[in-house]
């Protein structure tokens, strides 16, 4: 039988496919090995600095979370851009960072530490928001054995269940925001408490800890609602209603972001806030209450971040320069950003060296002052003693804010070393 | 009781929005059968449109409405040049190619809506003259949840007017009913289709616009939305109008009802919903047998290109592949063993689309189960790396020899949106179920023992395993196996009438396919050394389904190099840039215009006309 296909030959006709694959593959490797650095954070001023410069590798959401990992980065940057100027780390090297994105991803975030760690050659990994991609990166981290300073993910796991020996963690995790806010809810009246929180391990380890901690300061208090959203697709109505019908005298809020401002305004609407006391975390902080502008809640018992309103000079200095340098108001995460840096930068000088086992023995038990004040990482759990503002909520000149405030050490929120080091792994 | 008439009011407020939205798309896909990956886009542009004018002019009733009608006609005349500019080209190409295109526009949508509103959530003014409440029993109801109550049906009116008593309404109709017909009578499908873009846009920005009073707009609402929007679409029916309504005041009552009695319900209820409707009626509520879209892609004319030496040429390029090490740095060997992982990936959700001709959204489901299976019996059992390896395809294989045997019960859309049900079944399980899969903090530490552990080992390794699975892959398509399953995709009554049972075939596929992404999902485990839900999320399914779609579906080759093409674009432009999203959307608006037919399928063209 005459075949009248148009083309050469079937062995033509796979070749190409094949050849394609090989060919993109060789591509694959080429571009891996020759792909240069993105060009990295630096002040490129030749002569100034005596020493190779030290690299650090950043990660966060970037694109994912760009409402609260925008003013992190900016945090950062002007804490590179002081140690720079001030003549870098151990007093002879440049401190360099390169920043990447993780997409949100944990996958994602682990493939970038690796390309960090072997393509930029970099000496310490920073960063990252959301618990798990905390959780994945400090697991890489243990694994390559490169010190991990984690800013921003609040679980407990990452310093107690799944801590090691080269992560370390700056802010106060959801167990110290809880304890904060339980010392002030144990003194309110209140006995029967509902409970409103998004559905993933940050909400529910929250009112875990609340419920646990608040029962043991007020053994007559009661939980009469719990209310789980989807993070980030909060169905406003009926949740508010549903809290509503339980008659709470208290309500205890651990949703944020978006579904914060639809909570507040449907409760608002339907009264639910009327005649009943709110404690509320981190809606003090001013990524959360700020885009509320006047509609921010009135009364509520936060943690949070009153950068306007603390004068200590180290502080002012900070939004000073943080103003001046990106024309905008702090948030709470350009504070966790800049103190970041700075400990990375302390470590690295106080351990004289950009080896890892110098620097994660360094951080161990790294004291540094910060606009917030001293700032311990603490050697038996890695975790950082940066504390969080508590207060009440207010709206003064159409904008929300805090007011009688006050500063909660992370020192006073943390278990003993002893039972925090029994919570960790065997190393 | 009170009470329990408000929870019920505010349901129907939720399913007034779900109803504009899913409106709009059931509407697109009747007439153009484009699945518009991008309207949940239309939608969050419109509410940051209709913030922007509801800001300046939203003082006034009449400013407000008008700002609000303002978005919806700013959002028609968008998806009308999205159409005219990049659907329009894509008519002649495989069906649910034109979903890639949406896709680089989903992508090149939420770049551009950063940079032109910025990163922040914006809390928009309440509607001027509802701001307040009103008693309903004692009970306080937001004004503007009763008003949005009421444009629910209101719309569906209007849209039931323009559909049956307009000339441009029956035209829509006909061509919903049999596009090629109505263009052989003569009516210009380009012109049908730019209308019927411009108005289902239209109403994904109204409803979008009709948010800005009750929540804050930000860059994460076209992924909220335009899951649940196809949901709807495909309980209700699709092309159905009124069962878009009924599935939208379905679902808002479920989700009002549900959080009283189990408040953790609201990850999975719409899609437990959804699953029970595909199960109990193969066309959702309302819809009709013969508005079904056909289940093969239509166009695919010369079925896989491979030939009798596709495995010498394999072989062939093993050994280069095999060198890689040779030459490679750590980083480029941990990219290239994705790759490989993702080429299997690919291929598995391949062997359903191109061989079976059943397009799944929810592949990712037996990719995270075979990472989970690994990783469960590493954390449980503490088994060893080629035991829990081979665990990987056992649990994906028996996941999807469940959820097969009821996903190959449907056809089309219908069978796409079952596995997505299925997938987010078996996420929010692994998401919720804290004491075995650690919730969303997933499972740490699987990572290979000391033999495996060096780049270069796991590289060989991963190389080994997936080039034997896709050879089992590439015969298992030129076995009568794949020739059954061909002949069911091109004609279902015929196979059957020759003897074959088609769902049978479908069913094994199904399994197979499973087994195969599950392997994968293992060896993608150990090579992270940690898996959690995300492995199992839409993004992860539509990632393999741009994959396969990139590379072409009628060859064996397109989705191996659709995987390459895609993961080292990713990976390389997100260290590039912080805009990675608006150069990878305009890298595939640009393929897919430029190879309508699929990378490989492009290659292919060009030889045969030579």
């Amino acid at each position: 039988m005459k075949h009248r296909h148009p083309t050469a030959s079937p062995l033509a006709k796979v070749l190409r496919p094949a050849a394609l694959f090989a060919a993109m593959s060789v591509a694959v490797s080429a571009a891996a090995l020759t792909a240069g650095p993105a060009a990295a954070q630096s002040a490129k001023e030749p002569g100034k600095f005596s020493g190779a410069p030290v690299r650090v590798g950043e990660i966060n959401s970037y694109t994912g979370l760009p409402a609260f990992t925008i003013p992190y980065r900016q945090g950062w940057q002007l804490a590179l851009e002081e140690i720079n100027a001030a003549g870098g780390v151990i007093g002879c090297c440049e401190l360099q960072v390169v920043s990447r994105d993780d997409a949100g991803k944990p996958d994602d975030a682990v493939r970038v530490a690796q390309e960090l760690v072997t393509n930029e050659a970099v000496d310490v990994l920073a960063g990252t928001y959301f618990s798990h991609i905390g959780l994945a990166v400090a697991d890489f981290a243990a694994r390559n054995k490169v010190p991990f300073v984690a800013a921003e993910p609040l679980t407990d796991a990452i310093t107690w269940s799944k801590g090691n020996r080269y992560t370390f963690r700056l802010r106060p995790s959801t167990y110290m925001q809880a304890a904060m806010l339980v010392e002030e809810a144990a003194k309110l009246p209140a006995k029967r408490w509902a409970t409103v929180a998004p559905n993933y391990e940050y909400g529910q380890s929250a009112v875990s800890w609340f419920k646990q901690l608040l029962k043991e300061k007020r053994p007559d208090v009661e939980f009469v609602a719990e209310q789980w959203p989807v993070q980030g697709k909060l169905e406003a109505g009926p949740t508010v209603q549903a809290l509503a019908a339980a008659k709470p005298d208290a309500i205890f809020n651990v949703t944020f972001g978006a579904d914060l401002a639809k909570f507040v305004r449907e409760g608002e609407g339907r009264g639910l806030f009327r005649n009943r006391k709110v404690v509320s975390l981190l809606t003090g902080e001013p990524e959360y209450l700020e885009p509320m502008k006047d509609e921010a809640p009135e009364g509520w018992i936060v943690t949070g971040y009153p950068w306007e309103q603390i004068d200590t000079p180290a502080h002012k200095a900070f939004v000073a320069a943080y103003s001046a340098r990106f024309k905008e108001t702090p948030k709470a995460g350009s504070i966790v950003g800049y103190i970041t840096m700075k400990a990375v930068a302390a470590a690295i000088t106080k351990a004289k060296s950009a080896n890892a086992e110098p620097i994660v023995d360094a951080l161990a038990g790294l004291t540094i002052d910060s606009p917030v004040g001293p700032v311990t990482f603490r050697a038996s759990d890695h975790q950082a003693t940066m504390g969080a503002y508590v207060g009440i909520t207010t709206v003064k000149d159409g904008r929300g804010t805090m007011k009688d405030w006050r500063y909660a050490d992370g020192a006073n929120y943390l278990p003993p070393d002893d039972a925090a080091r029994k919570m960790r792994p065997a190393e | 009781m009170s009470f329990l008439l408000v929870q019920a009011l505010s349901g129907l407020a939720t399913a007034a929005t779900l109803f504009l939205v899913s409106s709009g798309l059931t509407i697109v896909f009747g007439v153009t059968r484009i699945v518009n990956f991008a309207h949940g886009s239309f939608y969050m542009v419109g509410a940051y449109a209709g913030w922007s004018l509801i800001e300046r002019f939203g003082g006034t009733p009449a400013g407000f409405w008008g700002s609000v009608a303002a978005a919806a006609l700013a959002m028609g005349v968008l998806g009308a040049a999205m159409e005219i500019g990049l659907l329009r080209r894509l008519y002649r190409s495989p069906e649910l190619f034109q979903l890639l295109g949406t896709f680089g526009v989903v992508l090149v949508v939420q770049d551009l809506t950063a940079w032109a509103w910025g990163p922040e959530d914006l809390l928009g003014r309440r509607a001027p003259g509802l701001k307040g409440s009103i008693d309903i029993l004692d009970q306080p109801f937001p004004l503007y949840d009763l008003v949005l109550i009421g444009l629910g049906p209101l719309v569906l009116g209007l849209l039931w007017l323009l559909f049956n008593r307009t000339r441009w309404g029956t035209l829509v109709r006909a061509a919903t009913q049999d596009r090629e017909m109505t263009s052989a009578l003569g009516v210009d499908p380009a012109r049908l289709f730019t209308g019927v873009l411009f108005l289902g846009c239209a109403l994904a920005g109204l409803g979008g616009a009709l948010q800005v009073p009750r929540e804050s707009v930000t860059l994460q609402m076209d992924m909220a939305i335009v899951v649940e929007a196809f949901v709807v679409v495909v309980v209700g029916g699709m092309g159905s109008l009124t069962g878009a309504f009924l599935a939208s005041l379905l679902i808002g009552q479920l989700q009002a009802f549900g959080i009283l009695v189990f408040p953790q319900i609201t990850l999975v209820l719409v899609f437990l919903f959804m699953a029970v409707v595909l199960v109990l009626r193969p066309h959702g509520l309302l819809g009709r047998p013969d508005e079904a879209p056909p289940t093969a892609p239509a166009t695919v004319t010369v079925p896989l290109l491979a030939g009798r030496h596709a495995g010498t040429w394999a072989l062939a390029l093993l050994p280069v592949l095999a060198a890689a090490p040779l030459v490679a740095g750590d980083y480029a060997l941990i990219l290239l063993t994705e790759v490989v992982i993702l080429a299997l990936f690919a291929a598995s959700l391949h062997l359903l689309i191109g061989l079976g001709g059943l397009v799944s959204f929810g592949h990712a489901a037996w990719f995270g189960l075979g990472a989970y299976g690994s990783a469960l019996l590493v954390r449980h059992l503490d088994a060893p790396m080629p035991l829990a390896l081979a665990g990987a395809p056992v649990l994906a294989g028996l996941g999807a020899l469940v959820a097969g045997w009821f996903c190959v019960r449907r056809s089309g859309l219908y069978f796409a949106m079952l596995t997505l049900a299925f997938a987010q079944i078996v996420w929010s399980i692994v998401f919720q179920w804290y004491a075995v899969t650690g919730g969303d903090n997933g499972i740490l530490g699987v990572w290979p023992p000391g033999w495996a552990a060096g780049k270069a080992t796991y590289y060989w390794l991963t190389l080994a395993l997936c080039g034997g699975a896709l050879w089992l892959l590439y015969r298992a398509a030129f076995a009568p196996f794949g020739y059954a399953l061909r002949a069911g995709r091109d004609s279902g009554l015929r196979a059957e009438s020759v003897g074959i049972d088609v769902r049978r075939f479908q069913w094994m596929a199904f399994v197979l396919a499973g087994a195969a992404a599950g392997l994968a999902g293992g060896l993608y485990a150990f090579a992270k050394g940690s898996v959690f839900p995300t492995l199992l999320a839409v993004p992860q399914s539509v990632d393999a389904l741009v994959m396969v779609l990139m590379g072409g579906i009628q060859t064996i080759t397109g989705p191996l190099a659709g995987a390459v093409v895609f993961h080292l674009l990713e990976s390389e432009v997100m260290s590039l840039t912080d805009w990675w999203r608006l150069v990878l959307g305009l890298i595939i608006v640009a393929l897919v215009l430029v190879f309508p037919k699929g990378i490989v399928g492009f290659l292919s063209g060009i030889r045969s006309r030579t």
